[in-house]
């Protein structure tokens, strides 16, 4: 049999349940990988095996017993290092929370740990979820197992990354405008963003607010949706969770008789040809399948990325207005003011690309811009957000790519925001409008990099997404396709 | 005479700490220790991660005070980040409304000696109260307890309708005795949880446009509003006269010195930046909600006053004494339920007598039920005021029933007719002399008389009966 | 649009962040990169548009007013990175 890190989580699930594996075995394995690999690929900011084989430990007891509390008891995951954890340290991947010990655990991560997951330790994240490519982490830049001078993408990049390092078998990533769809398409692994609200941001450290969406990620869709189902749903604690009703999961329903829509404005111009073939590739299969393909239109799609920097930027420059130097995080030295502490321990701690975005938040929000920037992009949101009505009135579902370009080699867009923003171009839509969407394995470019297909669905649809991506997966099994470390 | 020449215009904004078990964000308690930081949830502390969720009883009593002030409450209010750095203020921003808040075109009736005066009321908002800064508890260094971080406020703000400094305090007086009787406030301002800030302009007679306005701030008693307010305008009135101009700014009242001085230079002016609270949706109140409120709101004040004036023939002084705390129309109300007398002498009786004692001394035991016993028995005779008065005394300190304290000290009063003309005899008879020169013209013996009639009966005489036994026998 | 310098320096203040004067010539460049794109919005007539501020937006009922048990001060300061007794210490404010 091949190393038990092969197997996707679903897979694993069933080994455990049917007591062919253990979860022992199982952290162990990924602890292994991550002792041999995790150097190379710099995937995590902690990990802490002890505390990860006691849990495993503890859940195989329970299956012993005949307690298992169901499908992710004893699976070994990641959390991008965002999600507010008592066990380990939560750093947001920013020197201004170093050290930092939450007292409580974010809501999804609750739900996982009640479900009795196994944590191996907290992934690597451009800091504060702000960057396209974890060379904005405060620790150090990820590596993309498939091509180790690349990135692995971002923010979620580390996640990413270790899900195809074969590290863990699932993680949680948080996605603002593209940091779960964005890495997964990068690393050949499966990233959802839900619809915004579907999962609770309470212990979510903060980005941007009205766009932050916690979702699951791991190597397939079916993992995803195992994933999803667990962490799903109204938390009272989260005012913005939509208390509605999850609708039952649909994974093999296949994808006979849906109508797919391929925005004309993410195909051609800007677009690398070989990410546009691999993703009509996808089209394609989705076709024989028993879909139909309709040509769409998202007139606004180009404005996404100026609205986005301006509202991202603008609750960012909200939400890290807290971070001073008080009650948590280290303290600049040698402050003689209140206000000298502020901006020092602001200034020393905060990363430069975080230090970008607040000052265009700040700019957007100032006396005298306001109207023209911030507002003004409030009602652009509105207009991109009625493209996606205005489609799914004709299609069930959009299709295309995830990331214009695949992995690029780390440091080549540092020294250009706009550039490394322009790689979100095509995630950014779908996050503004706060609708579900999902990077599913699309193939490899002919110098071996992954490519990503994402697929959008109306809002609350995320099981009508995920289930074109079951079906997308079943046709091209990419996700088979380990890297060589 | 140039203060005169102006005419003073004044708003006020009031802050008014909810009445609320937790905190308007969070379920952090209001109840704090004397331990800094011992009563903090993560929103208290802006832990990364933490998120506000909506108390409902600081709608319920928002709805209450909006409606009292008789404003419109909207359907739909809105949540907004109000940004700076501060210490206390641990998120960097106070979640409060902005562009739409929760009430709005109220106004309350002030009495004034002119008559009742409408001060309108622009708008009443939510917002969070900030932590609490303590600048001399080490050297060097300013010490932050949050404990009180995210607690309920209500933010009442006047148009600018009042021209006086008496007004003021007048309309704040006013104001705090709805929110009392609402349950909305507990009225204090020494403490802080009833606190106002006042922006003061002065204008000439005649004028149109209002004058640059000052913002008040540290004004933590009815004296120091109208003190400071009154400092204002003088300076405002010097400073205009000599050719100066009032500055835009926000200046600090110092009781001590009795002068304002500015806040905060130029150069820190805020940019507070608000925008929608993305983490909050709209606050939605049903029409079913207002109606219900509408339908519990106790009578308020000015109702009362009203209502005890031409009811139950009340001075205004006294209606507006009885009015200013729930709890002392409440006591009124309570003893009239027992007492069968006229009304304004409980009235008396509570701004007299009882004020006295709980000036001098506290709230005491006394109980509507025991001050009525009390009256009842000077109306039927059975002790004098000034016996009544020593047991209102005893029943203050001890909470004992007004019969067993009479019984107790033997002040019951000997009203027996036939009782009291024996001794009226006895006296009479043993003066003689006094009673011929009484008869032959001096009336001033009667006093004379009555004092030898009381001491004989050791003070328990009913001095009615006695006096008018007294003249009858001296006339015959 | 450019920032000018001096705007630069006035929004660093405002998020309380202190820039060199290397930082601020690279954070105009930036900004005004980024500001240029954010310019193609000028393009579209949003008057008649109403702003997005809730995506999904629902209507949440208000939660009891029902105290929860509080951290407790060894958890609220375990993070201080200065503190005397329990209260969290910044340099003196004065006034």
């Amino acid at each position: 049999m091949a190393a038990v890190t092969e197997l996707t989580l679903s897979a694993l699930s069933l080994e455990l349940e049917a007591g062919r594996v253990s979860s022992v075995e199982a952290t162990r394995g990924c602890l292994d990988r991550i002792a041999a690999l995790d150097g190379q690929v710099k995937a995590f900011l902690a990990v802490d095996p002890a505390q990860a084989l006691a849990s495993a430990a503890a859940s195989d007891a329970r299956r012993a017993q005949g307690k298992r509390l169901g499908p992710l008891d004893g699976v070994p995951l990641g959390l991008k290092d965002l999600f507010c954890t008592t066990d380990f340290p939560t750093t947001a991947g920013s020197k201004i929370l170093e050290g930092y010990r939450a007292p409580f655990d974010a809501t999804v991560v609750a739900r996982l740990r009640a479900a009795g997951a196994v944590f191996l330790g907290k992934q690597n994240l451009d800091q504060f979820g702000m960057g396209s490519s974890t060379e904005h982490s405060g620790a150090f830049p990820s590596h993309n197992p498939y091509a180790l001078d690349r990135t692995p993408g971002g923010s979620s990049g580390g996640s990413a990354a270790a899900l195809a390092a074969r590290f863990c078998f699932g993680a949680l990533g948080t996605d603002t405008g593209g940091s779960i769809r964005q890495p997964a398409a990068l690393t050949n692994t499966v990233g959802l963003k839900p619809t915004y609200g579907r999962l609770s941001r309470s212990g979510v450290v903060a980005y941007a607010s009205s766009l932050d969406c916690p979702g699951p990620m791991a190597r397939t869709a079916r993992d995803v949706a195992m994933l999803y189902q667990a962490t799903a749903g109204a938390d009272p604690d989260d005012s913005t969770s939509l208390r509605q009703a999850l609708p039952p999961l649909t994974l093999d329903a296949g994808v006979k008789g849906l109508r797919i829509g391929l925005p004309a404005e993410y195909f051609g111009g800007g677009i690398e040809p070989e990410v546009e073939a691999l993703v009509r590739a996808c089209a394609q299969a989705l076709e024989r399948q028993g879909a139909s393909l309709v040509p769409v239109s998202l007139p606004h799609t180009r404005f996404a990325l100026p609205t986005y920097y301006l509202l991202a930027c603008a609750e960012a420059s909200s939400n890290l207005a807290r971070y001073d130097g008080v009650r948590y995080g280290p303290r600049a030295a040698g402050a003689t003011s209140l206000k000298d502490l502020y901006e020092k321990t602001r200034s020393a701690f905060f990363g430069d690309e975080v230090k970008r975005r607040l000052l265009l938040g700040t700019f957007a929000l100032s006396a005298g811009y306001y109207d023209a920037y911030y507002r003004k992009a409030q009602r652009a949101r509105t207009v991109i957000a009625r493209d996606f009505t205005q489609a799914f009135g004709q299609v069930d579902l959009l299709l295309g790519p995830t990331s214009p370009a695949p992995a690029w080699r780390l440091g080549e867009k540092l020294e250009d925001p706009l550039r490394m923003y322009q790689m979100d171009a095509l995630t950014l839509p779908a996050s503004l409008a706060g609708l579900p969407a999902a990077s599913v394995p699309a193939g490899f470019t002919a110098q071996g990099l992954p490519v990503g297909a994402q697929l959008i669905g109306p809002a609350f649809e995320e099981a009508r997404v995920l289930q074109a991506a079951v079906a997308l997966e079943t046709a091209h099994p990419w996700h088979q396709k380990a890297p060589v470390l | 005479m140039p203060r005169a020449d102006f005419q003073p215009v004044i708003g006020l904004e009031v802050h008014a700490q909810l009445l609320t078990r937790t905190k308007l964000f969070s379920r952090a308690s209001t109840s704090f220790g004397a331990e800094p930081n011992a009563n903090t949830l993560p929103l208290c502390l802006a832990l990364p991660g933490s998120l506000p969720v909506l108390n409902a009883a600081v709608v319920e009593l928002a709805i209450r005070t909006g409606l009292a002030l008789d404003c419109t409450v909207n359907e739909v209010s809105e949540w907004s980040r109000k940004h700076y750095f501060y210490a206390d203020l641990p998120k960097g921003f106070q979640i409060t409304q902005y562009e739409h808040p929760i009430c709005e075109h109220g106004g309350l009736d002030v009495a004034l000696p002119g008559g009742d005066k409408r001060i309108r009321i622009s708008r009443i908002h939510i917002e969070e109260d900030a932590g609490k800064s303590v600048h001399d508890g080490a050297a060097g260094a300013s010490l932050i307890d949050l404990n009180r971080a995210g607690t309920p406020l209500l933010e009442i703000v006047s148009e600018p309708d009042l021209r006086s400094a008496e007004e003021a305090a007048e309309y704040l007086r006013t104001l705090r005795g709805v929110l009392l009787a609402l349950g909305v406030n507990d009225g204090n301002l020494e403490e802080g949880s009833f606190r106002c800030d006042a922006n003061v302009s002065v204008m000439r007679h005649g004028a149109t446009a209002y004058g640059t306005r000052v913002e008040l701030k540290n004004l933590n008693s009815f004296r120091f509003v109208q003190a400071a307010i009154e400092v204002e305008i003088d300076r405002h009135v010097e400073l205009i006269e000599s050719g100066g101009a009032v500055e835009q700014e926000t200046r600090l009242y110092d009781p001590d010195r009795n002068e304002t001085k500015a806040m905060r230079s130029k150069e820190d002016a805020h940019d507070y930046r608000y925008f929608p609270e993305p983490d909050l949706p709209p606050l939605v109140v049903s029409a079913e909600a207002i109606a219900a409120a509408r339908a519990a709101l106790p009578e308020l004040p000015r109702a009362k006053q009203r209502r005890y004036v031409s009811a139950l023939g009340l001075s205004e002084a006294d209606a507006r004494f009885l009015t200013q705390e729930p709890g002392s129309s409440a006591f009124f109300e309570a003893v009239l339920q027992h007492y069968r007398g006229e009304a304004k002498k409980a009235a008396n009786w509570m701004t007299g007598e009882l004020a006295r004692l709980r000036n001098a001394s506290g709230e005491g035991r006394v109980t509507p039920g025991a001050l009525a016993e009390l009256l009842t028995a000077v109306d039927q005779g059975r002790i004098s005021s000034n016996a009544a008065k020593e047991v209102l005394g005893v029943v203050h300190q001890s909470g004992e029933a007004p019969s067993a304290v009479i019984a107790a000290r033997g002040l019951e009063q000997v009203s027996d007719t036939g009782a009291i003309e024996k001794v009226v005899d006895e006296v009479l008879a043993k003066n003689a002399a006094d009673v011929a020169a009484y008869r032959g013209g001096n009336q001033k013996l009667l006093g004379h008389f009555m004092g030898q009639v009381m001491k004989a009966m050791k003070g328990k005489g009913n001095p009615q009966l006695a006096s008018e036994l007294l003249k009858k026998k001296l006339g015959g | 649009m450019t920032l000018t310098e001096a705007q630069v320096r006035h929004v660093a203040k405002l998020a309380r962040l202190t820039l060199t004067d290397a930082e601020v010539a690279k954070a105009q460049g930036d900004l005004a990169r980024v500001l240029e794109a954010v310019q193609a919005l000028d393009g579209l007539d949003l008057s008649a548009v109403p702003p997005t501020v809730q995506v999904h937006p629902q209507v949440v009922a208000p939660e009891a007013d029902a105290p929860e048990a509080p951290l407790g001060v060894e958890r609220a300061l375990a993070n201080a990175p200065a503190k005397v007794g329990t209260s969290f210490s910044v340099p003196r404010v004065i006034g």
